[in-house]
């Protein structure tokens, strides 16, 4: 039984981690109706830039913010400058000119930092929190806090400010948000700077465990991408708890299902999109896709 | 271009490649056996994504089974090279197949999630069967030397087999997509809606060119397993995909003799990248990517049918004011 309890903590935490980046996944797929592939990429980018703040001798906490500044505003440009020209092409225009996104991401980082794997420090203490005979990570649980934080200040945002409406309107009915007089252009501009935000949130989180390299947010995406499906790509709220559910699927899985372990955890994700894809295509929050013909 | 044109630039190309070996030798002639092998794959994903309109961001992963198929086969059971390439087309014509059965089921951005993933997992996966695949160390194989005694080197005999294949598969890709069935692909791709009321089996010709496509990419991978002597987990991983993708994008979608140029590109760009630093090649490659996308989204081929058709066509005095344009594909989604 504490085997199971520490394997639900510790799945909870790394569905933390998919949570933050599926919600950046949906946010982009919301307003835009794009899947942006290079969301892992520009994750890991900002977790470079981070680690050279912090080798530079900031503290952690003003490294993170910064980092999350930055992020914020490099997903304004990326959108400003690379999307916007292709955002009425077709789908696969656009895929592609994301993949090429993770692409450059992925080489440009190699090229500046190397691909060497580099240590990344955790802001939470070493030590192990034990609550009766069930010992968690500090790292876990701190992990799980500041995504439940920024759930919180974003659900605050878009439900409480009037730039969280002109968002959410915008997405919703573009034409009747510009008659409204919403600039909705810089609302998906916005969207794609919170987005980026959100998924360096989820790349700060993971370095300290998987150590920081330009490959690293592969695995992390294939696993975002599930709990995206899972949730429903038209729903924030199951973006996050689909994130939750495919952590502590993936460890529990790992734990108990003895030939599976570690080496086929990116198929149990890979798997689970099939399978959710084939069943409940809309996910489990999400709106059924219908279309006048 | 009209038909005999097309078939004079045919000839004329699989004669400069035929006799390519009299000036290129070693690891040269190796670099070119390895772009007829791009082209061969670039094509079955350019069945697929081109003509048919269905995403995949996952080839790799069919690559890797026909590579795998053919090393498995002249590994354990000492298969001649020249058997495992066919059987690992059929293999993954099945494989395509099945994959493409529930793929009907997702549109456009889901398809290019599933295949995606699964470009993502393909190591894992070949790591975990390391009874068959020999694990992360992968497995070595012996080159195939010339035979009936003729005076080549194996590189030489490898290039000529594989120009040889891939002749072949052009062949029967540009008669398929010629007649009838290519036309089902196009109008599916188009409209499929529209298609299916002209009598067009859309889920089956779907699956279909899922499998067909699997198979070229099956076929390529084979070939690459006994140029290379060598295959490793690690060397099918997400980048092999976009590579694919990278090659139809460049070369041209929707076009056969876009994969030759798109194979050249991918073959070669990163070689003379590579001088400028171990990054450089990606870094290119999505640049390319991009502004291929915003200036030409047709790829080298599509650019070039288009400046062939305004040189023609200023010379041919227009009927009744009509506008000709090239019949370039429009992917949807």
């Amino acid at each position: 039984m504490d085997i199971f309890v520490q394997q639900v903590m510790s799945g909870l935490a790394t569905g933390g981690i998919y949570a933050s980046l599926a919600l950046a996944l949906v946010m982009i797929y919301q307003a835009t109706d794009v899947v942006n592939f290079a969301q892992g990429e520009m994750a890991m980018f900002a977790t470079y830039l981070s680690w050279s703040m912090l080798n530079a001798g900031m503290p952690y906490w003003g490294a993170f913010i910064a980092t999350l500044v930055a992020a914020f505003l490099g997903g304004i440009v990326i959108q400003r400058v690379i999307i916007r020209p292709v955002e009425n092409k077709p789908i696969l225009t656009i895929v592609i000119v994301t993949l090429g996104l993770l692409v450059i991401c992925n080489s440009l980082a190699g090229w500046i930092w190397t691909y060497l794997q580099k240590p990344f420090p955790s802001p939470f203490p070493r030590e192990p929190i034990r609550v009766g005979s069930v010992v968690f990570g500090a790292h876990d649980l701190g992990e799980i806090a500041v995504t439940l934080v920024m759930l919180a200040l974003l659900f605050v945002f878009f439900r409480f400010t009037p730039l969280g409406l002109a968002m959410r309107a915008a997405a919703q009915n573009p034409a009747s948000s510009r008659l409204a007089g919403i600039r909705v252009s810089w609302m998906l501009a916005l969207g794609w700077g919170l987005a980026a935000a959100f998924g360096a949130v989820a790349g700060l989180m993971v370095a300290p465990i998987l150590t920081l390299d330009p490959n690293m947010m592969g695995g992390i995406q294939i696993y975002a991408f599930a709990a995206a499906t899972l949730g429903g790509f038209t729903s924030p709220l199951g973006a996050v708890v689909g994130g939750f559910l495919v952590g502590i699927v993936e460890n529990l899985v790992g734990t108990y299902v003895s030939f599976i372990g570690t080496e086929l955890k990116l198929t149990v994700a890979l798997a689970m999109i099939i399978v959710v894809l084939l069943v409940k295509p809309s996910g489990l929050f999400g709106r059924a896709h219908q279309r006048r013909v | 271009m009209s038909r005999r044109a097309s078939l004079v630039l045919a000839i004329v190309v699989i004669a400069i490649a035929a006799c390519l070996p009299l000036f290129v030798s070693g690891f040269r002639l190796f670099q070119f056996t390895q772009v007829c092998i791009y082209a061969i794959a670039c094509m079955g994903l350019n069945l697929l994504t081109g003509y048919n309109g269905q995403f995949s961001l996952g080839h790799g992963a069919f690559y890797a089974v026909g590579a795998y198929a053919s090393a498995i086969m002249m590994d354990r059971w000492a298969i001649a090279y020249g058997w495992t390439i066919p059987v690992a087309g059929v293999l993954c014509l099945v494989v395509g197949f099945l994959f493409g059965r529930p793929a009907l089921r997702l549109e456009g951005l889901y398809l290019a999630l599933a295949t995606f993933s699964l470009a993502l997992a393909v190591p894992q996966i070949l790591k975990y069967f390391e009874h068959w695949t020999g694990g992360s160390q992968g497995l070595v194989l012996s080159k195939p030397k010339a035979p009936w005694g003729l005076p080549m080197s194996e590189d030489t005999w490898l290039y000529y087999v594989t120009l040889f294949v891939t002749v072949i598969m052009f062949v029967l890709a540009a008669n398929l997509v010629k007649g009838r069935v290519g036309r089902a692909l196009v109008a599916i791709r188009d409209n499929h809606i529209a298609a299916e009321t002209m009598g067009v089996n859309s889920a089956l010709f779907k699956s279909v060119t899922f499998g067909v496509s699997a198979a070229y990419t099956g076929v390529a991978g084979a070939l690459s397993a006994v140029a290379i002597a060598y295959v490793a987990p690690d060397s099918f991983n997400v980048f092999l995909s976009i590579t694919l993708l990278i090659g139809i994008v460049i070369g041209g979608l929707g076009s056969i003799w876009g994969n030759v140029l798109g194979a050249l590109f991918i073959q070669f760009v990163p070689n003379w990248a590579q001088d400028i630093s171990k990054a450089a090649p990606w870094a290119i490659f999505g640049i390319f990517l991009i502004v291929f996308m915003y200036v030409m989204p047709y790829g080298i081929a599509g650019a070039l049918k288009l400046l062939w058709i305004r040189t023609v066509s200023s010379r041919v005095p227009r009927q009744g004011g009509e506008t000709v344009s090239p019949r370039v594909p429009t992917p949807s989604a």
